[in-house]
């Protein structure tokens, strides 16, 4: 119905346009700078644009948490970013028990999957006394209200964890298989971490996509964010199933905290905060509401910002860009809601536009 | 609670229930910390500790819901003991496994402190049956207040309540009184002898009764002197109400006098609080469009204010011009930011609304700390040396001048949305929340609309931000976290969304009890969360309550809204 109005051209559509050309010019005139003048090698491209490929990986890993949420509930699981922190949390405190006793040095790959299985866990049993606790009781509610509970239940989580587990940085141990890098010819090589990030999280998704194309509970799940009053109809439990989709993306969430974790370390009480910004950017990127868009968004906005600030940037004899890889992220999230609001793949769900 | 529903038989599953949830909570609260930092102050001397305070309630609460669960009145009573003592017995669980293994690698406040605060410090085995026969006995309590009629239940909540206040506020009624010669007796005998914090016993008892008392006469006699009240003639009427207005204005200009210095510090940075809150109550309570970057405004405000004034000779901009020429710059520039936030985000629904202004927000605050406009405004050394202003021959530097520069903003900012609220603009705005495609159809230009919104939340923020940079005299980049936009959001929210009373409400409890209660900074943000969670469950509309806004999220046959909407 949307597309059909005819619309006026007014002054807020051309201020917008011009904005949107600006920023493109700027983008144009600084990669052709940067490009020309050769300050970077081409096996200073290579790894960055691999490290964008790997944390953008883990960004997809998260967004799928927002996406699958937001396609059944409609609503922007603010905590989700938190859920993503328990599991690297929790995974730590495995990792680093079985570091000390000796476990992980002989059996490094049972040592990790444990950490893994620990983290799933973990996020999985937080998101589900979420939705029952703060979330389930306010279906119906106006939409502001549930919002307003997620962004209360991530600041919430977010000390609980500081108040119980303190405020010093904790580094995960190192994991003697996964250190070091793998040649691939010349001067190119890839961190063998950034290898292990990037097929966990593909076999990951891959896995997501079966689940949720192939069997009963995915099937209900697509069912339940087309029409909830519907599937009811169909016999399907709908609370049932919004458990199980909370409990879907955050074992994904707690995977890919683990993950995040084995790239970066460090392991603190607010390192939710900016990846799951970044996931939700992705999310909508993508398309919200759309799991294949989620993978797309999240892969491109690690690529974006990993290879943005330094090519755009730099040439413009901006200094520091890398402080600027947030901006530029942000900037792009703005830019996509404003030019194509569906995001890249297009929403599901845009004709139930809520 | 209404979906507890009313059973005849006495429940055992439920009451063991709520006694175990009841119980994770109590451990929560001692395992985040709270107990043993908590316990560092008194709310009655020598009696009752805050952090007892805290794990009492929370006992308390379980046995009203275990009553709540029951039927009769004495299944009520023995269901609410029972699940006291299972909250009992989970502490004690807890508290044995941290006096017997060593966790605190993992779980940093699991101490010995803790054992011994938890054990009334009488040792193992003994300490912990005074816990659960602590846990029945208030958990009883609960079930019997739980079971009093309603009004004598309202008088003895509220008794507890204000003692509670009264033991946490001592040491600043304790300060503010002793300006007082007369008031200085009734002070010690209440407070004790100010070595101790906290309200003496007699003290609390007396606060207690005068309060539950008064309550109970007041709530019986409230309909006849309202009632009263209602057949005055209309002039006297009014010239009471002119005569209340002039006693506030009064009591707000001596103020400072009254409240000293600390104190008057409190009162401004809840003053800034409350100037945020009513711009952003405008934009988020009248408008309904949910602002997470609020902050940014904030920021320059601040900041233009600091470039223009700034006598440092660091930045490239070296002005030094007057603070009241900067100001209606400052503002000028936040309105100016207000709108380009407010332009790319028109077509936008409710929860991306949300999402792009909070990366708006942390874009201004990675500029500001970014080496890229370092030359311009710090980076993140931030400005230095704002000079204070002058008004007429004073100098706006300590607390008690800067007071009134806040008051005098709040007191505008108060007149504009009080004033802007039953406008033509402010029916708009409501019109826009409730359903923007049915507003357009009534003939609203959305565009102007809610670019007014953004716009005069903007203002408000800037002036807010303008005062902050004399008020500090420097600028840190870190002063615009995005915590101050959530803090700003959570005092709307509890005070009432679209509540202009509400913002104040908030701001007391919000931006200044947490002011006066430095020590708990570190729980504040989790306090903050806990409250947004539990405000959205039991009370949305918040704790002043908008008319049109409370009649909507308590309406009986409430459907699904649709907001936000297509543009």
């Amino acid at each position: 119905m949307q597309s059909y109005r005819i619309k006026k051209i007014n002054f807020t559509d051309v201020f917008m346009w011009v904005v949107g050309a600006a920023l493109l010019l700027l983008i144009v005139v600084g990669s052709f700078l940067t490009l020309q003048e050769e300050k970077y090698t081409a096996v200073q491209w290579f790894d960055l644009a691999v490290f964008g490929l790997a944390q953008g990986s883990v960004y997809a890993l998260i967004a799928l948490g927002y996406t699958l949420v937001y396609g059944i509930l409609r609503m922007i699981n603010f905590a989700h970013s938190e859920i993503f922190m328990s599991g690297a949390f929790i995974g730590y405190f495995a990792a680093s028990s079985m570091q000390k006793s000796g476990f992980m040095q002989e059996n490094p790959l049972l040592g990790i999957l444990i950490t893994f299985f620990v983290a799933m866990t973990t996020s999985t049993v937080l998101a589900v006394l979420l939705e029952r606790i703060a979330y389930r009781p306010l279906r119906g509610a106006p939409r502001l209200v549930p919002l307003i509970t997620a962004i209360g239940a991530s600041f919430f989580l977010q000390y609980v964890f500081r108040g119980l587990f303190g405020t010093h940085n904790r580094a995960y141990p190192e994991i003697e298989i996964i250190k070091g890098t793998v040649p691939i010819s010349g001067d190119f090589q890839i961190q063998k971490i950034q290898i292990v990030v990037i097929l966990a999280a593909a076999l990951m998704m891959a896995l997501l996509v079966l689940f949720v194309q192939y069997t009963k509970t995915g099937k209900a799940m697509r069912a339940v964010s087309e029409d909830k009053a519907v599937a009811a109809l169909m016999g399907i439990d709908v609370d049932k199933i919004i458990v199980n989709t909370f409990a879907l993306g955050a074992a994904l969430a707690g995977a890919a905290g683990v993950l995040y974790c084995f790239m970066f370390r460090i392991v603190t009480f607010y390192m939710g905060f900016i990846p799951g910004i970044k996931a939700f950017t992705a999310a909508v990127l993508g398309g919200i509401g759309n799991p294949a868009g989620a993978m797309l968004g999240g892969l491109f906005l690690g690529i974006f910002e990993s290879l943005g600030p330094t090519l755009f940037l730099d040439g413009l004899g901006i200094p520091a860009p890398y402080q600027l890889k947030d901006v530029i992220a942000f900037t792009m999230l703005v830019m996509v809601l404003i030019f194509r609001p569906t995001g890249i793949l297009g929403e599901r769900l845009s004709k139930t536009k809520a | 609670m209404s979906s507890i529903q009313q059973q005849n038989t006495f429940d055992w599953k439920k009451t063991l229930q709520i006694g175990l949830i009841g119980g994770a909570v109590g451990v929560l609260i001692a395992m985040v910390g709270m107990v043993e930092e908590f316990n560092k102050r008194d709310i009655i001397a020598g009696t009752l500790t805050m952090g007892w305070t805290i794990l009492s309630l929370t006992m308390l609460v379980t046995g009203l819901f275990a009553a709540r669960a029951a039927a009769s009145n004495a299944s009520s009573v023995v269901g609410s003991i029972v699940a006291g003592t299972i909250f009992g017995a989970v502490m004690s669980i807890l508290v044995w496994i941290v006096d017997k293994y060593n966790i605190r690698d993992i779980l940093v406040n699991a101490s010995p402190t803790l054992v011994k605060h938890l054990t009334f410090e009488k040792g193992i085995p003994n300490g912990l049956f005074m816990l659960i026969g602590l846990g029945a006995a208030v958990g009883g309590l609960g079930g019997v207040i739980q079971i009093l009629p309603e009004n004598i239940r309202r008088a003895i909540s509220l008794g507890l309540g204000i003692a509670a206040l009264l033991g946490l506020l001592q040491e600043i009624i304790q300060v503010s009184l002793a300006n007082f010669e007369g008031a200085s007796k009734a002070v010690e005998w209440m407070f004790g002898k100010g070595t101790e914090k906290g309200l003496s016993l007699a003290g609390a008892i007396l606060v207690f009764v005068v309060v539950a008392a008064g309550n109970y006469l007041w709530t019986g006699n409230a309909s006849k002197i309202s009632a009263g009240f209602e057949k005055l003639p209309q002039s006297s009427r009014k010239s009471f109400r002119w005569l209340g207005y002039g006693l506030l204005f009064l009591a707000l200009i001596y103020l400072p006098v009254v409240l000293g210095l600390y104190l008057t510090e409190v009162v401004n940075v809840t003053g800034l609080f409350i100037l945020m809150g009513l711009g952003l109550n405008i934009v988020v309570g009248f408008a309904g469009l949910l602002d997470l970057g609020y902050v940014a405004f904030y920021a320059v405000g601040a900041y233009t204010v600091g470039v223009l004034t700034n006598l440092s000779g660091e930045l490239t901009l070296n002005l030094g011009w007057n603070f009241w020429l900067a100001l209606p710059i400052g503002v000028a520039l936040a309105v100016l930011a207000g709108v380009a936030l407010g332009v790319p985000v028109l077509n936008m629904r409710g929860d991306y609304l949300a999402i792009v202004t909070l990366g708006f927000g942390e874009i201004i605050r990675i500029l500001a700390l970014s080496d890229f406009l370092k030359p311009h405004i710090g980076g993140s050394q931030g400005i230095v040396n704002i000079p204070p202003p002058g008004f007429l021959d004073v100098i706006i530097k300590t607390p008690q001048t800067l007071y009134y520069l806040i008051v005098a903003g709040c007191l505008l900012a108060l007149f504009i949305s009080s004033r802007l609220r039953d406008s033509r603009l402010g029916r708009s705005w409501k019109a826009l929340r409730e359903d923007e495609d049915v507003a357009q159809a009534m003939g609203i230009n959305l565009v102007a609309t809610k670019l007014l919104a953004f716009a005069t939340g903007a203002a408000f923020s800037g002036l807010s931000g303008s005062i902050l940079a004399i008020k500090l005299g420097t600028i840190y980049p870190h002063s615009f976290a995005l915590l101050i936009s959530i803090n700003v959001l959570a005092l709307i929210i509890v005070g009432g969304m679209g509540s202009i009373p509400g913002v104040f409400v908030g701001a007391l409890l919000l931006a200044g009890m947490p002011e006066l209660l430095r020590e708990f900074a570190e729980y504040r943000l989790l306090i903050y969360g806990a409250l947004l969670v539990v405000m959205m469950q039991v009370r949305p509309e918040g704790f002043w309550p908008e008319a049109t806004h409370k009649r909507e999220l308590h309406a009986e046959n409430a459907e699904p809204q649709a907001e936000g909407g297509a543009a």
